[in-house]
Parts: C-alpha cells; structure tokens; sequence
C-alpha cells in the first residue's frame, strides 16, 4: 500500500477521534443549563443502579422497610449466598451464549454489511428490508415451533442452541449498523487502495476494519448485551445445565419470605460484566449508535 | 495523552473481561452444583422448585446429606411459581423429560394427577419401612390421593391460615384477642387498634391481584360467610349475596384499617408491614409465623400472638396447601428421584434442618410427629400446636355451607380456576383503589365464572 493511501485514512482517522472527544463545534453550543440537563437526566437513569447496589447491600429486613431506608447496617452476606446457591455454572453459560454468539454476528455482519454499502449488491435495499423484516415476528410465537423443532433434535438444555438462536436474533441488527458505519468509509481510499493493488479481503481487514472499529465495537456490545440479558428462550430452552445468569435471577423471586436484598445482590453481580464494559467503550458505543442504524 | 487515554480504555476492557472471568471462576468454585449438569460417571437427576425459604434449604443441605448417603448428584433449577407452572407443564405435555422432580401445589398435583402426568408415590412410600405414611396429616394427605386413593405427591411442607396478632398492642389497649375470633370481633378490634402506634394500622389482608394471593384468604372469607364460587351442580355463585357480602366486608375492611397500598400488597408485603410493625394484626399463612419470629428478618419477635382463622357462619375456615414433591411420568429415573422424595419428606430430614439450621426452619404442616419432637415444640412456642390444630380442621371437601364440585379449600379444582380468580381479583383490586365498585367487580365475574360452568354442567 502506498503511503497516499495510509495519510488520507490516517487523516479520516484523526478528524473522527476529534468528533468523538467533542472537540467540535457542538461542545462549544452547550451552556451550563445544558450541562445541568444533562447531568439531571443521568441521575435520573443511574438512580435505579445505585438503588440495586445499596438495597443489594443490606439485610432482607433493612431491604424491605417501608420507607426505604438509605443507608442502615451494609453487609455483604447476600452475595455470599449468591456462591452457595452456585452462581458461577450460570455466569459461564452466560458468558459463553453471550461471547460466541458475538463473534459469529461479527464474522458475518460484517462482509454482508461490505456488501451491502461499499461495494453494493442489486437491489440492497431489498436485501436490508428482508433482514429487518426477520425482526418483525414477536419473539414469544416463534418460541413454539422453536421449542418442538430443538426437541425434535434432541437439544434442549444445550447450550449451542442458545448460541444460533443468539446469532440469528442479533444478526439483523448487527448488518443494519454496520451497513450504516461502513457506508461512511470514503470510496476514494478503498479506490487507492485497489490501485495500490489491495484486493477485496486486504482492503476489508487493512482498511475498512480498522475505520470501522467504534462501529465494531458498538456492534458487539449492543449484540454482547442483548444476548447477556435475554431470558424467554433462555428459560424455556434451557434446564439444568445451560440455564444462564438471567434464569438464575429470577429464582430469587419468592411468593413466601423476604427477598429483595438477595435478587439485588444477584443482579449487581450479573450487571458488572455488562457495566463494566459498557463503561470502557461508552465514547465508541455512543459514537457507533449516533453514526449507525439510529442515525 | 491520547496513547494515555487508549491504554486506559484498553485495561478498562480487559479488567471488564478479567471481572468476567474471575467472577465465572470463583463462583464456580463455590457453587453448589446449581445449574451446573452432572458428570457423567455418576447417577444424577434434575430438580425443579420454587425459590421459597424451605426450598434453599434443602438445596444448602443435599449435597452433604442425601448425595453422600446415596451418590445422586441433584441438579437444582430454582424457578418463581408461575414460571415453573409453565415449565413443568411445556416439559410433561411435550414429553421432553427434562426433570425428574418438581415442586408444586395442592392444587396442581389434583389436576395434574387426573391428566395422568404423575406417577403415583404410594408405593414407594410403602415401600420404605422406616417412611412412616400413616404419620403424615390426613387433610394433606387426603388432598394429595387420586381417586384410587394413592398418592400422586410427597408433602415437602403444609400450611392451614391463621389470624397473627400484636399481643403487645392489644395489652397497651386493654384489648383481648377471642381463640376463635368472629370476622365481626375481628373488624370491630381492627378499628380499636388502628393508630395504636405512629403509622400502624389496624390489619393485614392480600389485596395483591392473583388467584393465589387475594382469592386465598378471600375465598376463605366467602366459605365462612356461606357463598361459593360454585355449587355442586355446577352452578355460578359468584355474585350471590353472600359471596357479595363477603367480599363487600373484605373491600371495606381493608379501606377502613387496612395496610396502605393494599392493591399491591401480597404475602410478602404484608409480612413486611407486620415484621416492621406496620400494622397490628394479619390474617394469612400459617407458615408465615416462622418468619415474624425470626430475629434476622422481624422487629416483632416474641411481641405476637396467634388465633384461629375468623370464621361466621362455619366452625373452621382456614385454608390448606401444601407443597409437594411429583414424579413426573417422563422422567426415566424413577428409582433415584423416589429416593430424593422420600428422604426430603422425611422424619430424618426434618431432624437435619432442625439439627443443621435451626429447627424453626424445619418444613412443618405435614406430619404429626414433627409436633411432638422438644426441639420443634420449643422453637414453633406460640404458633406450633395452633398450626397442628389449624391444618387438622380443615376440610377441603366441604369448606362451606354447601357442597361442593370439587375438593379445595380456597380454590376450585378446575384448570379454568387460576383465570378466572385472578380476573375477578382485578376487579376487586380495582374497587379496593376506588376506581371500580364491588358490585361491578362480581357481576362482571359472574359472567366468567358462567363460561366456565358450561364445561362442566350435566357432566
């Protein structure tokens, strides 16, 4: 590749991270009441966080006063209970569902996004509405025939069922964003590249894959997330061996006794993973929402 | 400062994976074999239960009890009720086999037994020389028994209701609580001590929508009142005046002294108001005494006392239920999951929980010798014998003035039972809020309950 070519994606690179640190002109717009706004609205959505965390860290009689008490004793033996009820077979299910399924959207949303924005194919209109039209149908009909077809098949309580139908539930989402991210990489350097003698599968991993990286990563983690937290086909598809976290949330719910403090313990556990990676690669998801399918 | 700031994003992505990973891993070292499958070189069988506080127990205890006498690994899925309705059912219509024991009702294992979806206990039961079948309490046995007279089910814990008290507030008052209080006694004490303390109201009752928490103790004040939901031939009862009268009672009852945010309230909120005393009386299970008298989840240890179901026009009118342990037919391990059954329903169980945990934690309410045991005696105080006692007169075959077309105290042994209490519950919930009346609520429930009639009229 010439050096041309890596200058103007060098370029293309260095005035998107400017955007993405807000070093624009949009920071500039932005007054203190704007601010103010701003950081109401995020107490507001991060409220119900603290409120699981803090209830999470009381007894089950201090969790179930009423009024709610703030800040009584704070102990941690309901996540010691989150370990004697054998948390982790869950968490690795998750994990497993989750990441695997992450990955095989990735490998193959991105060459059909390819294909459908930098070097179309006839009719890719057509194409993006009959992806998106897969996600027209409720989740709840499909889980009948999903249930005898799995049956049939001898693979209920397997985890790998929960992996295709992770894949295939994310996959229209996941061509739809990155149709629209890659759609932004400008033709002229892929056009240099060809020149410089870069073929199809060089140009996608050298070029394309790198500019597209927040798109990437936004991709994941909304694909990562949905997959963590789904919990219809898990519970019905799903026994002893495969169940996954969001199963074991919901066995904390209880018609006699207290516990309130414990499914809080739970879901802050099962929460972290998400959170935390949401919190590393938030300036890339943000970026990757604005420049993709919600645009 | 940008190559600074990737570095950072970048070990923030990999502490997200390493949390991940180390949360996987320790909770794995720690588990309890929950959820986790079996290995392949040991016989092991599939559990599924509710998460009620009887149910952890057994899962803290089998894998040092039962697994080691007996080498059957126990996979446990933990499910809230109406989820594991759904499960069970999807797993035993579909015939997939997925699990070899589940935990239910006293409702379910009468419908579910007469589907033929269960595999009958008694044998195994009898089986078992050191078992002890007679011992368990004839309304709970009774209520578990196909009409060839075997048991579809092995009571894990049974349950009558009773009327908790605050003995404390009462003496403050200069108040006596009768042993069998009449529902009119008991609205007129409500009255006297509510506002006895700064926030506290006068009682507890369900107002939370459901077939099974209000039209619990509802339909139990409705049988005690002379209504039913049906009579013997099939006819609907649902706004006759004294199903009328009673829910009207009910509705009033609650507006007046009752819990705030009664629409809302359950079992588990009303157990709350009384254990932070909130309100200074409750009608409801009787195995929600153990956990008022419990110091870690109670502010009113020792401060309660403890009598019969409110009655009017009947003797008794507690309810009964119990939660049992069924086979269902798919499972192909018949032997290991008989042997979990009959160990978790066991004399010698009860004495581990006792031993191991606390003997207020024992799963009472199925056998009489449980309540000749010192330790249990001690521990239960107050609430034990009257539990006994409770559970013993009851009589699901004929709970009212009337007979009835099938066998339940606070249910009706028909499938189309659970929509159509939790409709009417609505509605009744809806008039509790103000936003409807009783009268509305029950004719509108009638027509239901006439739909549903018509499947079983002339039959």
């Amino acid at each position: 590749m010439s050096t041309s070519t890596l200058e103007k994606r060098g370029t293309f690179l260095n005035r998107r991270k400017k955007d993405s640190r807000g070093e624009g002109d949009i920071a500039e717009k932005g007054g203190p009441v704007w601010t103010i706004v701003a950081w109401v609205a995020t107490l507001l959505f991060f409220a119900p966080v603290a409120w699981m965390v803090l209830t999470s860290l009381h007894t089950e009689a201090d969790a179930a006063t009423n009024p709610p008490t703030l800040f009584s004793g704070i102990t941690f033996e309901n996540y010691g209970a989150l370990f004697d009820r054998g948390v982790g077979p869950y968490l690795i299910n998750s994990a497993m569902a989750s990441i695997v399924s992450t990955l095989l959207v990735l490998a193959l949303s991105i060459p059909a996004a390819y294909a459908l924005s930098i070097r179309p194919v006839e009719k890719w209109t057509d194409v993006m509405f009959f992806f998106l039209s897969t996600k027209f149908l409720p989740a709840i009909a499909a889980l009948l025939p999903i249930y005898l077809l799995v049956k049939r098949v001898g693979m209920l309580d397997n985890i790998w069922v929960l992996v295709i139908l992770y894949t295939a539930m994310n996959l229209p989402i996941a061509v739809w964003m990155m149709q629209s991210f890659l759609a932004e990489v400008p033709k002229e350097i892929l056009e240099a590249a060809s020149v410089d003698g870069a073929g199809v599968l060089r140009s996608l991993w050298s070029i394309v894959v790198p500019m597209a990286t927040p798109g990437i990563a936004a991709t994941s983690l909304i694909c990562f997330i949905f997959s963590w937290n789904e919990f219809l086909f898990a519970v019905n598809l799903t026994a002893t061996i495969s169940s996954t976290s969001p199963v074991f949330l919901v066995g904390f719910i209880s018609s006699q006794g207290l516990f309130l403090a414990k499914l809080c313990a739970a879901a802050t556990l099962v929460s972290l993973p998400v959170l935390i990676a949401g919190f590393a690669a938030q300036d890339k998801l943000v970026r990757g929402l604005s420049l993709g399918a919600v645009k | 400062m940008t190559r600074t700031k990737n570095n950072w994003r970048i070990g923030l992505m990999a502490g997200a994976i390493t949390t991940a990973l180390v949360t996987t891993a320790c909770a794995g070292a720690g588990g309890g074999g929950a959820g986790g499958g079996g290995d392949s070189d040991e016989e092991s069988i599939n559990v599924l239960m509710v998460g009620n506080p009887q149910m952890v127990d057994i899962q803290e205890l089998t894998a040092d009890t039962f697994t080691k006498d007996t080498g059957i690994k126990v996979n446990y899925t933990v499910l809230p009720e109406n989820q594991l309705r759904d499960k069970v059912t999807q797993d035993v219509a579909s015939q997939a086999g997925q699990y070899d024991i589940a935990s239910v009702g006293a409702y379910e294992t009468a419908l579910w037994q007469k589907n033929g979806w269960l595999h009958e206990m008694s044998s195994f039961a009898d089986a078992d020389s050191t078992y002890d079948s007679a011992d368990l309490l004839a309304p709970v046995a009774d209520s578990l028994k196909g009409e060839d007279g075997k048991l579809y089910a092995l009571p894990f814990y049974g349950e009558s209701s009773f009327l908790m008290y605050r003995k404390d507030i009462f003496e403050k008052e200069g108040l006596k609580m009768p042993d069998k209080p009449t529902w009119d006694e008991v609205a007129k004490l409500a009255a006297e001590v509510d506002g006895a303390e700064p926030g506290m109201k006068g009682i507890c009752l369900r107002g939370l929508p459901g077939w099974g928490e209000m039209f619990a103790p509802l339909t139990t004040v409705v049988n005690t009142f002379g209504g039913t939901w049906f009579t013997q031939d099939w006819q609907a009862q649902v706004n006759s005046p004294e199903f009328t009268e009673a829910v009207d009672f009910y509705v009033k009852l609650i507006r007046e002294h009752g819990e705030e945010g009664a629409a809302s309230a359950g079992f588990t909120e009303c157990l709350n108001a009384m254990s932070q005393s909130k309100v200074a009386m409750w009608y409801d299970a009787t195995s929600a005494a153990g956990s008022l008298e419990n110091p870690e989840s109670s502010k009113v240890v020792g401060k309660v006392g403890y009598a019969y179901a409110p009655v009017k026009e009947t003797e008794y009118s507690g309810w009964l239920w119990s939660w049992n342990w069924v086979m269902p037919k798919t499972t192909k391990k018949t032997d290991a999951a008989s042997k979990f059954a009959l160990w978790a329903t066991s004399k010698e169980y009860e004495k581990t929980v006792g031993e191991k945990l606390g003997w207020s934690r024992v799963p009472s309410g199925k056998r009489a010798s449980t309540y000749e045991l010192a330790e249990y005696k001690e521990a239960s105080g107050d609430f034990g014998a009257l539990t006994l006692e409770s559970i013993q007169n009851t009589d699901p075959t004929n709970p009212g003035v009337q007979p009835r077309p099938t066998v339940g105290v606070q249910y009706v042994t028909i499938p189309e039972f659970q929509d159509l209490g939790t409709k009417v519950s609505q509605s009744i919930s809806a008039a509790l809020t103000g936003s409807g009346t009783v009268k509305e609520a029950l004719d509108s429930g009638q027509k239901e309950a006439e739909e549903v009639a018509k499947n079983y009229q002339g039959k």
